[in-house]
């Protein structure tokens, strides 16, 4: 059986707003969602990075206090953004054994975890909270949703660092295309804008201190790009089978077309400079969508605005697509949202899903000086994408060497 | 300084409220934790460790079983500081 799946529903909570509708008119208007950390643990634990992509709305102001209370923030942000997608996708009466999740973090409960530690270095083992385990475990924002939801069809975490949420989405489309299910909610959620993560990644220099300047830190393929930008916050995408979305008359934003992962096995970090790996995650994931590189017509590019990462991508791109790469607009939008590590790819899914339906390219904001090493056509102001079918990809890549691309087509009904 | 009955409902019910957002005037010594007022097993024991912070007191490990409505927890706190 090789039914369409279609995405029916979104949902997200970002650094740039509390919904989808608020983060794309953001994005479009060229907005940063990174701001200064004004917590007293900055100075406090003399952190050399004094900046973030935090969420624009706290999951506390939406979320019942029981709900905030239970839920460690990676959490509460999966719950937003899943509820939202749900709720886009017109909250459909389901069967829920025939409803599935495949929602990623990268980290987890970091929060709750350290918290945790921190009440037992203060005391005794009893103190710490019986709530612990479930709210830490990284499977905790998949469980909320399954949980919200009644989905009992699987609820599934996959864990690759900041490909994540790209890989959720592409197991989603075997789980629908098998039939063991008509529904599943995607996606991924991260909330790890504390401390001691900032100081770790500020440790290996992968995280920008441009700490002047929060705003115009995020500058993938600038030539003064220093490093990436910690954000927070999660997405969903409600993904079913065509054949459920036309007999429930659901309204369809795009075709989910394809998916694949493949690895490195190079460095535990570094990409491979060839990028011969997240080259073959895009030939598999357009070779799923049957499709050529020449189809492409968009890239949401992982490009995190490290000074290693970006050219490995570029590399890894003029493998796939040749001289005609020059020809094919690419947006990076962690410019705007910061990295939000296994949520990343979620969100930059639905930028992609919403370039396709609102046929416009979202804007690569910072971009003041482009490498003269990364030769391509970045989107610098919100550009409209002619008529026609189109198919666009997003590509993710997490410390581990995973690489995971998906594939979205434009939905002509 | 051992709180009196009244002082450890009171303190008891914030906790409660906290936990469930049970209006704290609703938690009442004849009540049921599990039939009325619907806390599960992980509430009780997060209610149990916030008390014990709280008071300065200990729970025996086996004494969740022995708790059946908000009366017996101030009855347990009360004993358990003296």
């Amino acid at each position: 059986m090789t039914s369409k799946i279609v995405v029916t529903g979104l949902g997200a909570t970002t650094p740039l707003g509390g919904d989808v509708k608020s983060t794309w008119a953001a994005l479009l208007a060229g907005e940063s969602g990174i701001t200064t950390l004004e917590q007293e643990w900055v100075a406090r634990h003399q952190l050399p990075v004094t900046f973030a992509g935090q969420a624009k709305v706290p999951a506390k102001e939406v979320l019942a206090h029981k709900e905030v209370k239970r839920l460690d923030p990676s959490s509460q942000f999966a719950l937003v953004a899943a509820r939202e997608a749900w709720a886009d996708a017109g909250a459909p009466e389901v069967v829920p054994e025939r409803l599935a999740v495949e929602f990623s973090t990268g980290i987890g409960g970091v929060w709750t975890l350290l918290d945790a530690y921190d009440t037992l270095n203060q005391g005794e083992a009893r103190h710490v909270s019986p709530m612990t385990v479930p709210m830490l475990m990284p499977n905790g924002p998949a469980a909320a949703i399954g949980m919200d939801l009644a989905a009992r069809g699987g609820v599934r975490t996959s864990v690759s660092a900041c490909a994540s949420s790209t890989e959720a989405i592409a197991n989603a489309i075997a789980r629908l295309r098998s039939g063991e299910v008509d529904m599943v909610v995607a996606g991924g959620s991260e909330a790890a804008i504390h401390p001691l993560p900032i100081a770790a990644f500020a440790s290996m220099h992968a995280l920008s201190r441009r700490n002047d300047e929060p705003a115009k830190a995020s500058r993938p393929y600038d030539v003064n790009r220093d490093g990436f930008v910690m954000g927070e916050g999660g997405a969903a995408l409600v993904l079913e089978t065509e054949e459920h979305a036309l007999a429930r008359g659901a309204r369809i934003y795009a075709e989910l077309a394809g998916g694949a992962v493949t690895s490195d096995a190079y460095h535990i970090t570094a990409p491979d400079p060839e990028g011969s790996g997240a080259a073959r995650a895009m030939l598999a994931a357009l070779a799923q969508a049957g499709a050529k590189p020449s189809d492409v017509v968009h890239i949401n590019a992982h490009a995190t605005s490290t000074p290693v990462g970006d050219i490995a991508e570029f590399t890894a791109l003029k493998r796939v697509f040749g001289d005609s790469l020059s020809k094919i607009p690419v947006s990076a939008t962690k410019a705007a949202t910061g990295h939000l590590l296994g949520g990343t790819g979620a969100i930059e899914a639905i930028f992609v899903i919403l370039a396709l339906h609102e046929r416009t390219l979202p804007p690569t904001i910072n971009l003041d000086d482009q490498d003269p090493a990364i030769q391509l056509d970045v989107v610098t102001s919100p550009r409209k994408l002619a008529d026609g079918p189109a198919l666009a990809i997003s590509n993710s890549f997490g410390f581990g060497g995973h690489n995971a691309v998906i594939a979205f087509r434009s939905y002509e009904g | 300084m051992a709180h009196s009955k009244d002082e450890i409902l009171a303190g008891l019910a914030e906790i409660i409220n906290d936990e469930t957002s049970l209006p704290a005037e609703t938690i009442e010594v004849g009540k049921s934790l599990q039939d009325d007022l619907d806390i599960d097993s992980l509430s009780m024991l997060t209610i149990m460790t916030d008390a014990e912070k709280k008071f300065g007191i200990r729970f025996d490990d086996n004494a969740s079983s022995s708790l059946v409505t908000v009366g017996d927890v101030v009855d347990y706190i009360a004993n358990a500081q003296a």
